[in-house]
């Protein structure tokens, strides 16, 4: 699916990267709260699933080359967060769901997990 | 050769020389995979800075055959390198953990990505580490 799918299937509400979202396709998602495991653990191309939505989330996302980041649980990054994401192209979203029911229900969509090692 | 500043407690600014660096790879045509490793390395290298050291800088030298980063921090250095290269020993605060880091990942993930690492330290004064990613296919030999 692409990202527009996934917000739709999430009920998202899209924080930056309205225009991105039909071209981003995601076929993995890595999800952690910990931005040591993305980057030890994370495969370029994933989703990064987080409750974590300070700057290093967008920095950890970019340097890793994700293809976008999920904030779970209702949280909303700052707009210093927003302009970061936006530097850099990568499309931030925001659902309602918990981490559990996001990570339940892609994985019910066929998204498979996007960790190595 | 280009320089970036790093200073202790600037998570504002922790990424900046990675997302740095990486803008000029990618203009010099250099593999997706090897500035990715790169990236995640400086990264990581930059948040130990920001977390341990006082201050730092991280030189960027692009050679004919490799990428190489040496990054010199002044700060309270440190005891055992063995202890501190273990996977899950940290000596993260709270507050690092909350922009989570401090899984005591940081230095293993480092030499993980890298093609040759290398990691000297004396106790209060400071920390250099020096690690390069290969441009050609010459192995990986992990130590330098």
């Amino acid at each position: 699916m692409n990202l527009r799918e996934l917000a739709t299937l999430l009920d998202c509400e899209v924080v930056w990267g309205h225009d991105l979202l039909e071209r981003k396709a995601v076929k993995t998602c890595f999800a952690a709260d910990l931005m040591s495991d993305v980057l030890a653990f994370s495969e370029p191309g994933a989703l990064l699933i987080t409750g974590l939505v300070s700057l290093q989330s967008v920095h950890a996302a970019d340097v890793a080359d994700l293809t976008g980041i999920l904030y779970v649980g209702g949280k909303k990054p700052a707009e210093q967060v927003l302009g970061l994401a936006r530097q850099r192209a990568i499309p931030l979203l925001t659902t309602q769901h918990s981490m559990f029911d996001v990570c339940a229900i892609l994985r019910e969509a066929g998204l498979k997990a996007g960790c190595k090692d | 050769m280009e320089r970036f500043r790093i200073l202790h407690n600037d998570y504002e600014h922790g990424g900046d020389a990675a997302a740095a660096i990486k803008s000029i790879l990618k203009e010099l045509g250099i593999s997706q995979d090897k500035i990715r490793r790169l990236s995640i390395a400086n990264f990581e290298a930059e948040m130990n800075v920001i977390m341990y050291a006082e201050e730092a800088e991280m030189e960027l030298q692009v050679l004919a055959d490799a990428v190489r980063i040496v990054l010199t921090d002044r700060g309270q250095g440190i005891p055992d390198i063995d202890l501190a290269m273990t996977p899950g020993y940290s000596t993260a605060t709270p507050a690092m953990r909350e922009r989570g880091f401090g899984a005591g990942l940081g230095l293993p993930n480092i030499k993980k990505n890298v093609d040759l690492f290398e990691i000297a330290s004396a106790v209060g004064v400071g920390t250099t580490l020096r690690y390069s990613i290969f441009l050609n296919d010459r192995p990986r030999t992990g130590e330098a």
